[in-house]
């Protein structure tokens, strides 16, 4: 994908995880777009910042815990994760209530950096606005 | 008549909860299901809802979907965790289900 146009992807996650199939859906489609070397970028916002919670273990409701996979998200290059403040107040949840999510700068030799930035909703808004495409979810 | 009010949705997301603690009467039962279980949560924009409700209704969360979403360690005190097992046992001990979806 050496020719054409990079456009700003942004994949826009609302849902709860366990649910419904939204968010693995989203997961799936995030991992597969990433091979197509665009700019991409993820917000977590209303009941989708439960998609990235620590501690998550589905053992007892027999289905499948994609949960770790968010962690792989840095491997393929996915580190523009961005959450939103007001939907993690709402919840009672803070930043450490969420996975580590962070991948290795390869400008920076390597160094290991998160990729989750906790942003407010008039940050959330510039986001979206900036984006070319986005994936609702 | 004790019913049992099952809720499925999140608080946050659907007024399924709201709705239930409006009608259940007192001495009826609430069990939070499914993404129903993030009601449980304390410290949450719902808790206070939750735990007014509580004076008058049995309040109870089905364990294994609160581990499922990693909040099963955050739960508003008094709210009663049971199995599927005391799922079934619920619906047993209450004269109807009434499932707010």
């Amino acid at each position: 994908m050496s020719e054409g146009t990079t456009k700003q992807f942004l994949y826009v996650n609302r849902k709860a995880p366990h649910g419904t199939v939204y968010a693995l859906e989203s997961l799936e489609v995030v991992l597969i777009g990433a091979a197509f070397e665009q700019d991409v970028r993820l917000a977590f916002m209303d009941d989708g910042v439960f998609q990235i919670m620590k501690g998550q273990d589905t053992t007892g409701i027999g289905s499948k815990n994609f949960a770790p996979t968010y962690k792989a998200l840095g491997d393929y290059d996915v580190n523009k994760i961005y959450v939103e403040k007001e939907s993690l107040d709402e919840r009672g949840l803070t930043e450490d209530d969420l996975m580590p999510l962070t991948y290795e700068d390869e400008d920076d030799d390597w160094a290991e950096k998160p990729s989750i930035k906790i942003v407010s909703r008039a940050e959330m808004a510039d986001l979206i606005d900036s984006s070319d495409v986005m994936f609702n979810f | 008549m004790a019913i049992l009010h099952t809720v499925n949705k999140s608080p946050f997301d659907k007024n399924s909860l709201e709705r239930a603690i409006g009608v259940a009467k007192e001495g009826s039962s609430v069990l939070m299901i499914e993404d129903g279980v993030y009601g449980a949560m304390k410290g949450a924009s719902s808790s206070a809802m939750v735990e007014a409700a509580m004076k008058t209704v049995k309040v109870y969360a089905l364990s294994e979907d609160l581990s499922a979403r990693g909040v099963n360690d955050r739960v508003i005190d008094g709210v009663e965790l049971v199995d599927y097992a005391g799922f079934v046992k619920l619906a047993a001990e209450h004269t109807q289900v009434q499932s707010w979806l």
